[in-house]
């Protein structure tokens, strides 16, 4: 095969729940990888908050929908002779195979490298990937694919219940399900055909309880196959393996075992022709105390049994953490194996010495625990099951299972939750079955809790399916917790306690101590963690990896880096709120922290991500983002025999994860880089905050910083509702409400108080005016603003769900300064150094006044649209950032004080929603963040930009249909307009019964949906999936009171993927892209926007 | 569970970890060896490679499934003694018969668990192999004093402790056609290799090591496979010597010590490697394919590249160090492999070797 000379490489577009930062991950290292055989790399992806879509990864960036039509028009202009579709995720490759399909690599003549195209079909469509299986003679779980209900109900009849349902050609296992009686099945069957591309779906035999393992594999061309690691669910078959605890190495296979699914793994992708990396998962026999209860056939087999269920024929989120797990870089070596390398050609980078071609020793266990966003949605359904819900990861690793499962609780952070939390009520009637025991997010918790009573190591084991060993192992903890409930706290105690991974806080609550006298306890015994590499060799070889991870052990490897460094503090698991924006942020401070001659030092505990990356930084330490990991990482990096070396910490771009250390790090003394402390906290406290915005004569929308409920009252009343109620010190409006009476409030405060933050909660009037953002640099001279950004929502709809407009389109000069004036005095007052976020809101004037600017919110931190800013602005932000941190000013930089030149572009970034994973979760739009991803719609008009922003966020509108209107009576005049302006473009106009009667009095015609739900049959949600309505536009009533009809419209709207405006500003925006642009827009590399 | 400290493993060099015993409460030297394998604790403890080892699995977690009834390469612990980080009190698995800790008990040799046994991986690595003994009992001074007085690994026959005293026929439990008589060298031989033989349709007779060349032949073997084992090869001249006998009268395999002694037959040299290679992970070069095998090893000697002569070329070699790690005569029917392509634990991916062994007997028919 020839070496290709272009290669296209499709990105995954945004976060969406199944497919979070492992792509950009996959997709950076693929990108330098293949530049590194010298051969130009065009890249394509919608989701500008993405490392890979910067400068300097690939040659050539497009920030593009990705869809056909676009990505020909690449294919077009670029003329690439090869395309690599396995480094996307299931979007890249479903486009990859949508363009093949269309005949335009074909036309173009592009090679699709790597894995065939065959092969990926054999290993995606069902029926042909199980007639591959059967031919080599590997074991599968019977099943038959259907194309209708009726022909699963009659498998259901030959092969008995329960079934498993699995669409074709989906991620995150979105429409699938387990059934356990027919009406499940029928039920499940049907969505999962709505959500196939191709209108089909597998049932198979169900195999719950069973042991879930993955093997990660890799083929070259010339055959040669490796496998990188196994892992092993600790949550059995049933469980989607993103939703499920894993750890790595297995745990509880014997060699025979281990062997046996290894063998099959390269056999498998042997078979399939693959050439790169996959993913094959496997069943295997059950303990026998599960097996009594999950799979009475496997209670005394001959021999161990196992099923092959599943193969990604690309690079996965399990890929991700498997490289991470071992040291591996798997999708780098897959891009090298896509352009004709072999395995044994690719040096391995991490040892330095051997070859690609070898498969890496661990000598630790690592645990993943998947991060789940009912945090944030407390109404929605907990229950895991084959359809993926978490939104992020986190790893950790250590020499034992116990201390790497507590470490990874760490990680997660989950408010209060350390593992000693409890639910209210378990327990209380003194059986298991009051623990909630069944799949979901605190079904750990419950497992701890459950043998804090006492209950037995094998009813746990039974009930929940998962092997005892590791309940066992969870039992030590337990048992180690009463110790230090009932010993006295000796050196060989603490030792031990911290060998099982008990931070000093659970210490301190167990054995009646402050965190910080557990740490001065350790120091006086000399008890700090000392620090192992990861270098896939299990230390056969000397490595020279940088990649460290803490330990309670002998022998420390990490000496300190002798050298002027800086640690940057990373943001942790994606979740809503604090997504890979962060992580892009903290990447580009440590190559900034590199460029300007230090050496950098990353912490993070998320797998997925390109921080964690063993060659981003000079030094990464994969650990848990708390006040203890970070502060024994600083002791680490700072002493060096008897000698001390600076090594300062830079927490603004580690979202509010790292925000939140700032605090503890100053008063402990350690050195913080950038805004102080200080800074932060007069940001953060609300009486601060005023005073300081009094001082600068400077407007905010009245409030207060409140502690109880009666505060509360006394405040709103003098506010006047509606008022807008947070907690401080939180990241992505996390339980921020929109509150219109004192009932309202009082539910709010008492929910807020539980939550036992020990900051005050926020309480302000609630303008509901025009929101405007700004980012902004100061060194403490200068203030740099690269750009405003407009919201299309009005305010109180959360500004990371909000479409965000740059430049501004709607605002005054006079509005304009202003913006820059106070952000300028904002900045300088705060002594800011590094980056700041701003958020405005702005009322029209009253009797022809000027309009009035307020201040909502400053936030001396990366934002999340740093990434956006940075890429439609052309200054790259955090590089300029971590500088002025070190002392070089912006004048220095070539940048002065103010608004910078104004690109002649429109940017706009939408909100992506994983709505279609979370049931029962209300979407419209509100304060509190619903979003996971973003993507990017660039173009030199506003129409074009927005119409290309709603096609990447697939919220585009067919150019005719029918489209559904209910809309709130206080929204009716204001929504006259935008239905006016559909029909004017010849929309059929459906509406439910008041929105229709105001439509018809305005002499348009509608049809009228009379029936309310259960009212009888045609009812709106009937309409809606009868496929007549090619969009939404729906308005609530106000606050949280979901009006029943409005969640089911809504919720269907979603599960039938049609879109859904909550809003009347993204509705007016979407017509005005639909009217304007005609369907026109341009296709052109990311610089030749900026000109 | 507590974890105050009560043995000790002391090496020559006068470094020592303290740790908790397990197994049996004993006292007992050994070269120090550290095996990357992440699975398959009761097969390395009971390989006959092992003998006069200490065995210090690199991986953090040993016992977790039990020792069962079906994985045991020999017919008892033949490691010296067993170094790990931890050791599972409570595996689970469905063919768990007993528990690594009760295993070693019951077999006298001593464990210790709890020590930094990454940091001893390490040294190792970077000093070489050495002796080392585990103490409940005595002293680290004490174990210094032992340890001066007992002779080193290198310098002990360990095959006449490990192979048979008997010949006798493996017992095929397969259900297929008996094709070829195949007798096997036992200078440690690892039971798997006789389960694969007897799967590809060999009936296996394993005879003690010292067996004469008269009486293998008389047994009328269509091949002779030369098994693994502990040790220097270059104690072994008796052994040697008949080797040379066979060569050529059969088509004969050669495994790990086998291999070195096939190549010490034909007049090669033998060396000590640094820390040896012991794990499931080493990858080898087929060189008549290009195809890259990853293999299972346990050896600390191999076959000086530069010394080849006889009519033995090279087949296959480590990818990671340029090692020989496999032979062919360019004349005589003769293949041998430094690895175990009988896996146990490891990848099965080189039962490709038995296989080419299997159709040199059946060109021979």
């Amino acid at each position: 095969m020839t070496k290709p000379s272009k290669v296209l490489v499709i990105g995954s577009g945004p976060i969406i729940i199944g497919q979070a930062a492992e792509f950009d991950y996959a997709g950076t290292q693929a990108c330098k990888s293949l530049r590194e055989e010298g051969i130009i790399t065009v890249l394509v992806n919608s989701n500008p908050a993405t490392i890979m879509t910067d400068q300097g990864i690939a040659d050539i960036v497009y920030i593009e929908p990705l869809t056909v039509d676009v990505v020909s028009r690449i294919i077009a202009r670029e003329r690439p002779d090869g395309l690599l579709p396995t480094l996307g995720g299931q979007t890249g490759l479903n486009l990859a195979v949508e363009l093949a399909e269309a005949g335009i690599l074909e036309k173009y003549n592009v090679r699709m490298l790597g894995t065939p195209l065959e092969s990926i079909k054999q290993a995606e469509e069902r029926s042909l990937f199980k007639k591959l299986i059967q031919d080599i003679g590997e074991p599968i779980p019977e099943s038959t694919t259907v194309n209708s209900v009726e022909e699963a109900v009659k498998f259901s009849k030959e092969l008995g219940l329960p079934l498993i349902i699995r669409p074709s050609f989906t991620l995150g296992g979105t429409g699938g399900g387990i059934a356990r009686t027919i009406d499940e099945l029928k039920s499940i069957v049907t969505n999962g055909l709505a959500s196939s591309m191709t209108h089909q779906v597998l049932v198979e035999r169900c195999l719950f309880g069973w042991k879930e393992l993955e093997y990660e594999v890799m083929r070259d061309a010339a055959n040669n196959c490796i496998t990188i690691c196994n892992m092993e669910n600790i949550d059995p078959m049933g469980i989607h393996t993103g939703d499920s605890i894993v750890v790595a190495p297995s745990q509880t296979l014997t060699d025979k075992e281990y062997q046996m699914l290894r063998s099959a793994s390269l056999k498998i992708i042997r078979a399939l022709g693959i050439e790169g990396g996959c993913n094959i998962q496997f069943a295997l026999t059950p303990s026998p105390l599960v097996a009594a209860k999950w799979a009475p056939d496997q209670l005394n087999p001959k021999q161990s049994e196992y099923y092959v269920i599943e193969v990604n024929p690309r690079v996965s989120r399990s890929s991700a953490l498997a490289s991470k797990a071992t040291g591996y870089p798997i999708a780098r070596v897959a891009a090298k194996i896509a352009v004709g390398k072999r395995l044994d050609e690719i040096p391995n980078k991490v040892t330095g010495k051997t070859m690609a071609a070898f498969e890496p020793a661990l000598d630790y266990c690592v645990v993943k625990i998947p991060r789940w966003p009912f945090d944030k949605f407390i109404t929605g359904d907990r229950t895991l099951g084959t359809q993926m819900k978490a939104t992020g990861e986190v790893m950790a690793i250590d020499r034992c299972f116990e201390a790497a499962l507590q470490k990874a609780i760490r990680s997660l952070e989950f408010g209060k939750k350390s593992l000693l939390w409890e639910g209210a009520g378990w327990g209380k009637d003194g059986t298991l079955d009051s623990y909630p025991l069944y799949p979901n997010d605190l079904r750990l918790w419950a497992i701890m809790a459950a043998l804090r009573r006492g209950k037995s190591v094998e009813d746990i084991s039974v009930h929940t399916g998962i092997d005892p060993w590791f309940i066992y192992k969870a039992r030590n903890i337990v048992d180690m917790e009463k110790r230090l409930l009932a010993e006295p706290l000796s050196r060989n105690l603490l030792w031990e306690a911290k060998r099982l991974g008990f931070s000093d806080s659970q210490i301190g609550t167990l054995a009646d101590r402050l965190p910080d006298q557990v740490r001065d306890q350790r120091e006086e015994w000399q008890l700090r963690p000392v620090y192992k590499m990861v270098d896939t060799c299990a230390a056969e070889f000397d490595a020279e990896t940088p990649y460290f991870y803490s330990t309670y052990e002998e022998e420390n490897e990490a000496e300190p880096l002798d050298a002027q460094k800086a640690l940057v503090i990373g943001s942790g698991p994606i979740r809503i709120g604090q997504g890979i924006e962060f992580d892009y942020c903290s990447v580009h401070s440590a190559w900034a922290l590199q460029e300007a001659g230090y050496k950098s030092i990353m912490v993070n505990s998320n797998p997925e991500t390109v921080s964690t990356d063993f060659d981003t930084s000079d030094r990464l330490y994969f650990e848990a983002l708390d006040e203890e990991s970070v502060r024994n990482i600083i002791q680490n990096e700072s002493t060096l025999g008897n000698r001390f070396i600076s090594c300062p910490s830079i927490v603004q771009f580690g979202g509010q994860t790292a925000i939140n250390l700032a605090e503890s790090l100053a008063s402990n003394g350690l050195s913080i880089i950038g805004s102080s402390a200080e800074a932060i906290d007069i940001a953060e406290d609300r009486r601060r905050f005023e005073s300081f915005l009094n001082g600068l004569g400077i407007p905010q929308p009245p409030g207060a910083g409140i502690t109880s409920i009666k505060e509360a009252l006394n405040t709103a009343a003098m506010l006047k509702y509606p008022v807008l109620v947070r907690p401080s010190y939180v990241l992505g409006g996390q339980a921020m409400e929109i509150v219109t009476s004192d009932e309202e409030l009082t539910k709010y405060m008492t929910r807020a108080l539980d939550l036992g933050s020990k900051h005050p909660v926020l309480i302000d009037k609630y303008f509901e005016g025009k929101e405007v953002e700004v980012d902004a640099i100061c060194d403490g001279t200068d203030v740099l603003i690269p750009g405003i950004m407009e919201h299309i929502e009005r305010a109180g709809v959360h500004s990371g769900d909000s479409i965000a407009v740059y430049p501004g389109i709607n605002l005054t000069t006079m509005e304009v300064d202003t913006l820059v004036d106070y952000t300028v005095r904002m900045a300088l007052g705060l002594k800011v150094r590094g980056l700041m976020n701003v958020q405005f809101v702005i009322m029209p004037g009253e009797h022809h006044e000027g309009s009035s600017v307020y201040v909502i919110e400053v936030n001396p931190r990366a934002s999340r649209t740093i990434p956006f800013i940075s890429k439609v602005t052309g200054i790259p932000m955090v590089r300029l950032a971590t500088k002025v941190m070190l002392g070089i000013s912006l004048k220095e930089q070539g940048y002065s004080t103010g608004l910078y030149k104004k690109q002649r572009l429109v940017g706009i970034k939408a909100p992506v929603f994983s709505m279609s994973k979370l049931i029962g979760v209300d979407t419209y739009l509100g304060p509190e963040m619903k979003s996971t991803g973003e993507v990017m719609g660039i173009d030199h008009n506003f129409e074009s930009a927005m119409a290309k922003a709603l096609m990447a966020a697939g919220l585009i509108l067919p150019p005719k249909g029918t489209m559904l209107f209910s809309i709130a009576d206080k929204n009716k005049n204001e929504a006259l307009p935008i239905i006016s302006g559909f029909y004017a473009q010849g929309y059929h106009l459906y509406a439910t019964e008041g929105t229709a009667a105001m439509i018809k009095s305005h002499g348009m015609e509608v049809t009228a949906i009379e029936k309310k739900l259960s009212e009888g049959s045609p009812d709106i949600i009937d309409i809606i999936n009868s496929g007549t309505i090619v969009g939404i536009v729906n308005t609530i009533t106000g606050g949280r009171v979901a009006l029943q009809d409005g969640f089911h419209i809504r919720r269907t709207a979603v599960e039938r993927r049609i879109p859904c405006f909550t809003s009347l500003d993204t509705a007016r925006a979407a017509l005005r892209a639909l009217t304007h642009s005609k369907g026109t827009y341009n296709v052109k590399p990311l610089p030749d926007y900026l000109g | 569970m507590t974890n105050s400290k009560n043995a000790v493993l002391v090496l020559e060099d006068g470094t020592f970890y303290e740790g908790r015993s397990f197994g049996a409460a004993a006292t007992t030297p050994g070269e120090i060896v550290f095996i990357t394998s992440m699975t398959g604790y009761q097969e390395m403890l009971t390989d006959p490679s092992f003998a006069g080892q200490i065995v210090v699995p690199t991986y953090s977690l040993i016992g977790n499934y039990g020792i069962n009834d079906s994985d045991f390469e020999s017919c008892k612990i033949q490691v010296r003694g067993f170094v790990v980080r931890e050791y599972c009190e409570v595996p689970s698995h469905w063919q768990k018969k007993t528990t690594l800790d009760e295993y070693l008990k019951a077999s006298g040799i001593p464990g210790l668990s709890g020590i930094d046994t990454r940091s001893l991986t390490r040294h190792i690595r970077s000093l070489g192999v050495m002796m080392g003994m585990i103490s409940s009992e005595l002293s680290v001074a004490e174990c210094m004093r032992e340890l001066k007085k007992i002779p080193t690994y290198g310098v002990t026959d360990f095959v006449r402790e490990v192979s048979t005293d008997h010949k006798y026929a493996w017992a095929n439990e397969e259900k297929r056609p008996i094709k070829y008589k195949v007798a096997i060298v036992d200078t440690g031989l690892r039971y798997n290799i006789a389960r694969i033989l007897a799967r590809l349709g060999c009936a296996v007779t394993v005879l003690p090591a010292a067996t004469p060349p008269a009486e293998i032949m008389k047994l009328k073997p269509d091949g002779i496979v030369l098994s693994p084992g502990p040790g220097d090869p270059a104690l072994l001249g008796d052994i040697i010597g008949n080797i040379k006998e066979l060569l050529g009268k059969v088509p004969i395999m050669g495994i790990c010590l086998g291999h070195q002694l096939i190549g010490r037959a034909l007049g090669a040299d033998t060396f000590k490697l640094k820390f040896g290679h012991r794990g499931a992970n080493h990858p080898v070069r087929d060189l008549e394919t290009g195809r890259i095998h990853i293999t299972t090893q346990n050896h600390g000697y191999a076959i000086a590249l530069e010394t080849l002569k006889g009519g033995l070329e090279v087949s296959h070699i480590n990818l990671n160090d340029g090692t020989v790690e496999g032979l062919r005569h360019n004349r005589l029917p003769i293949i041998s492999i430094q690895y175990h392509s009988e896996g146990s634990p490891g990848p099965q991916d080189n039962v490709y070797l038995f296989e080419r062994f299997v159709d040199m007997l059946k060109e021979r028919k």
